[in-house]
């Protein structure tokens, strides 16, 4: 078995390869959820955009259900944490999701306009909540969560839902859906056909460029505005996990420790910031597979500029910042670990291969012409 | 090892707000009962459609096609409700019960976390294909699909369970002073848990039944109503046989058989019973009886002798121990926890005292019973006699509920076995329309399992009560430090949201039907009067636009 320190390391990656996993694939089901009532304008054009998500949303959606079962069992003291610190966010995200099954499951049963509209309205939001919530959350994983531990070590929450949505973090929230409407659009651009497909490409452009800005913005706040957090002692790699035996310091810019420490780091946000420019620039020349590519890049590369930025802390807290969890003190016993490990290197695989198989299957674009002839029953 | 901080004792200052573990209750077990209305109907269709697409690719009748897309439109109704829902329990645990989560974490959330690996990820992608791969997959291939869609829903469950069995009869674990939780020790016995073998056969054989009485009954109504007379007399033949191989096995090998595992599943076997005292086995099933709590009897017992020891021991000669004798050993694992206790309150304020460790360590297995008292006071160690009274007689679950839970959920079960053998001997001898008051039966008998299913459930976790987790951690301090307010609202929020889909749901659901296959353009129309021919244009364009 190897030892904890890189068995806690192995299950940071792999929480952050279920992260990008979750918003490489389902984000542009979110982002599609989004736009597609604007790049669709009839019934049959809006059809013919959820049909190039509809057979595949379900299983993507599953990175995220995996992502917290793999919480729960890898870092239980950030599960119990997170979901009841940030309970009411958490329980919108579940609504959202909540009528997302439901909402693309009845939306094509019955014909009536209201009907449809009341269902493409909410899988509207229920694209929109998620996407902007979940940067929400990053941003104030930087900010600090008013979170500290009571006796029994029960995690105690001292903010209130509104606490939640100061300005850094509503930036990060903008910098997260305008990731995934550049995501969602590439998809639709590339999937679907025309005339959709260029309206895609069109709100494509424009989502790159505010993710551009926003990401470059929020950045700089970080390097030059809120108080970083640096380990201070105590941290013991190979230790038990409690979070109540380590030393925080805070400190201006302290959240680009890790950059400075190695250049190559800064690879992840260049990567994030010039694929997205590429992909704006292949939407143009209606190059839509690169682009798609592209923005899947960005958001790979996103989620890890954030991680990068965080490392070694899981959840940073702002009330008692030495009770802040970290990769360290934080996760399951080494056994616990390893046994997911070795179900991960098993299972997850298997995941991906049958995952590809059915895009395959499910490969070509959904034109109005395919739609007329091959009439679905879902 | 560094000292750890401080802290005054683990638990003594502990103030729960018992408010918040009443509402995080209520609201764990509607959105569990919630969740369990759609997943015991995506279990059982599943396989349905797998028989019927079967038989399709073996004969070659479109006939078996047209009924696997008729049976397969209404099972994505339900099937999307029913991850839909699922969600809302994998993010409850780190909701409203943040400290089980940190406490049981390290056990508990690896099969949930091999769930999603395993056998949502399966039924999730596949599912698509199921609706959208059609045409785009020969016919072999698209059967294939099918079975992994069902394979992925059993398999799922298979985990679950396997999570719940370690709630029931948690094995292969120890608790751990320097983090403050319960950690793995062996993860095969998690895996074989017996609990979860038999938990495992018993609920997916219901989600079976649950299935096969859906068809049967629907199609039931069709022929009441002369529509689709073919199509819904093959449905119920499938129905029927597959349906009386799984209401057998539900009955014959019901969760019962586990519940000798462990200590809480004892207790709840003699409360189901509501056997107060001792038998000498083997021991009488109680048919009929009136329990009560208050004089801890049973008023106008109707007995049938043997019955219970066969069901619960499997034997002649082991016996089934009663209330009093269960309470009053709880009683002495109480006075032995409030050991263990005090032992980890010296561990955390000074960790290396090795006389405090060797006292945890003897007394470990009892920690959880010690922290029984913290509900009436608290320093376990202060405990009054009457106290450890009181906390030794609260691991009794609800006597009464339990019974009758029991009793209606088996009685349902019994009449399934009968409805099966009637509606297979009828569809053998090809008389089901001649026997319309059967058809009238079958019909009204559409909501029986889901009655019996939720029965299951309470039977199954009401009567694990006071414990989240048998023996270690009493439900009381699972709870997350929200306030009453935060868990009304959400409590109030899932009341209002899941009464709104249900309406909705049940809307298409039963539009779906009244539409029938007929409507939907996979089948001709029977007579022109019924349902002109236009109208059946009309309704399979709409599907299809």
């Amino acid at each position: 078995m190897p030892d904890y320190e890189t068995l806690r390391l192995t299950w940071w990656l792999l929480l952050g390869t279920l992260l990008i996993g979750f918003a490489v694939t389902d984000g542009f089901d979110l982002g599609v959820g989004v736009i597609f009532r604007f790049i669709g304008r009839t019934d049959e054009e809006r059809r013919a955009v959820l049909e190039c998500i509809e057979p595949v949303w379900e299983g993507n959606q599953v990175w995220f259900i995996l992502g917290g079962g793999a919480v729960f069992a890898a870092w239980p003291l950030l599960y119990a944490a997170s979901f009841s610190s940030l309970y009411v966010a958490m329980l919108l995200i579940l609504m959202a999701l909540i009528v997302r099954p439901v909402g693309f499951s009845f939306r094509n049963k019955l014909t009536e306009p209201r009907w449809r509209n009341f269902w493409d309205w909410t899988l509207l939001f229920a694209g929109a909540v998620p996407a902007l919530l979940f940067g929400v959350a990053f941003g104030n994983l930087f900010l600090g969560v008013p979170f500290h531990f009571d006796d029994m070590m029960r995690p105690v929450y001292s903010g209130g839902f509104f606490n939640l949505l100061q300005p850094y973090a509503l930036l990060a929230g903008v910098v997260s859906l305008s990731m995934l409407l550049l995501h969602g659009a590439s998809y639709a651009a590339f999937k679907a056909g025309e005339p959709m497909s260029a309206r895609a490409a069109a709100i494509g452009r424009v989502a790159a460029l505010v993710f551009v800005i926003t990401f470059v913005a929020a950045g700089a706040w970080l390097a030059f505005g809120p108080d970083g957090q640096r380990i201070g002692s105590g941290a013991d790699p190979m230790g038990p996990s409690s979070p109540l035996l380590k030393t925080v310091l805070l400190q201006p810019g302290a959240w680009l420790d890790n950059y400075r420490g190695n250049v190559v780091l800064w690879l992840a946000p260049s990567i994030a910031l010039l694929a997205a420019l590429l992909a704006a620039v292949l939407l143009h020349f209606g190059r839509h597979g690169a682009a798609l590519l592209s923005s899947g890049l960005t958001v790979a590369a996103t989620i890890l500029t954030a991680g990068i930025g965080l490392f070694p802390f899981l959840m940073p807290s702002s009330t008692d910042p030495n009770q802040g969890l970290t990769l360290w003190d934080a996760s399951s016993s080494a056994k616990t670990l390893f046994i997911m490990l070795l179900s991960v290197i098993v299972l997850l695989p298997i995941v991906l291969a049958y995952t590809t198989w059915v895009f395959r299957v499910l490969r070509g674009k959904i034109t109005l012409e395919y739609l007329r002839k091959h009439g679905s029953l879902y | 090892m560094p000292p750890l901080p401080a802290a005054n004792s683990p638990w003594s200052r502990l103030v729960i707000d018992l408010d918040v573990v009443g509402l995080s209750r209520l609201q764990f077990a509607l959105t569990a009962l919630y969740h369990f209305l759609f997943i015991p109907l995506t279990l059982g269709l599943s396989m349905i459609l797998v028989i019927m697409e079967s038989v399709y690719v073996l004969t070659g009748r479109e006939i078996w096609l047209r009924m696997t897309k008729f049976w397969g439109l209404l099972f994505g109704i339900n099937f999307a409700m029913g991850v839909a829902t699922g969600i809302t329990m994998e993010f409850q645990f780190g909701t409203n019960w943040a400290y089980y989560s940190h406490y049981v974490g390290d056990i508990f959330g690896a099969p949930l976390a091999i769930e999603g690996m395993m056998a949502f990820f399966l039924e999730s992608t596949f599912v698509g294909l199921f609706f959208f791969g059609w045409e785009r997959l020969s016919k072999v291939g698209h059967l294939v699909v099918t079975a992994l869609v069902a394979l992925g829903s059993s398999l799922s469950a298979l985990w679950i369970l396997i999570a719940n069995a370690w709630m029931q009869n948690p094995i292969g674990a120890h608790f751990n002073y320097q983090t403050m939780r319960m950690e793995l020790s062996s993860f095969s016995s998690v895996l074989f848990n017996p609990v979860a073998q038999a938990k495992f056969v018993h609920t997916v054989a219901a989600g079976y039944v649950v299935g096969s009485v859906f068809v049967l009954a629907i199609g039931a109504w069709y022929l009441l109503r002369g529509r689709n007379v073919q199509l819904a007399k093959r449905s119920m033949a499938v129905a029927a046989s597959f349906g009386l191989a799984c209401s057998l096995s539900v009955v014959v090998l019901g969760d019962e058989s586990g519940y000798v595992a462990g200590e809480n599943q004892r207790m709840k076997i003699a409360a189901i019973e509501a056997e107060w005292q001792t038998e000498k086995p083997p021991a009488s099933f109680t048919l009929f009886g009136l329990p009560d709590v208050q004089a801890r009897t049973t008023h106008a017992e109707v007995k049938l002798p043997w019955l219970l020891g066969l069901i619960a021991t499997r034997s002649i000669d082991t016996p089934v121990p009663g209330i009093y004798e269960l309470v009053g050993r709880a009683r002495a694992r109480i006075v032995s926890g409030i050991q263990a206790h005090t032992a980890l309150k010296e561990l955390r304020a000074s960790p290396m005292d090795a006389a405090a460790l060797a006292q945890l360590q003897a007394h470990q297995a009892d920690l959880g019973y010690g922290l029984l008292l913290l509900r009436y006071v608290a320093n376990p160690a202060d405990a009054s006699a009457a106290q450890i009274e009181q906390a030794a007689w609260s691991t009794v679950p609800n006597v009464p509920v339990l019974f009758w839970s029991f009793r209606i959920m088996v009685g349902l079960g019994l009449f399934f076995i009968l409805l099966f053998a009637i509606a297979i001997y009828l569809s053998a001898r090809h008389r089901f329309e001649q026997n319309r008051w059967f058809l009238r039966i079958a019909f009204f008998s559409l909501p029986l399992p889901w009655i019996a299913a939720e029965l299951g459930w309470i039977v199954a976790e009401y009567g694990r009560q006071p414990w989240a987790i048998d023996g270690v951690l009493p439900t009381f301090l699972g709870v997350s430090t929200r306030s009453a307010g935060n868990v009304i609202a959400s409590l109030t929020g899932f009341i209002v949201f899941y009464s709104a889909l249900a309406a909705v749901e049940l809307f298409l659901m039963l539009r779906m039907i009244r539409r029938g296959p007929d409507g939907l353009g996979y089948w001709p129309t029977p007579a022109p009067a019924a349902a002109p021919p236009v109208a059946g244009t009309d309704a399979l364009a709409a599907v299809r636009v």
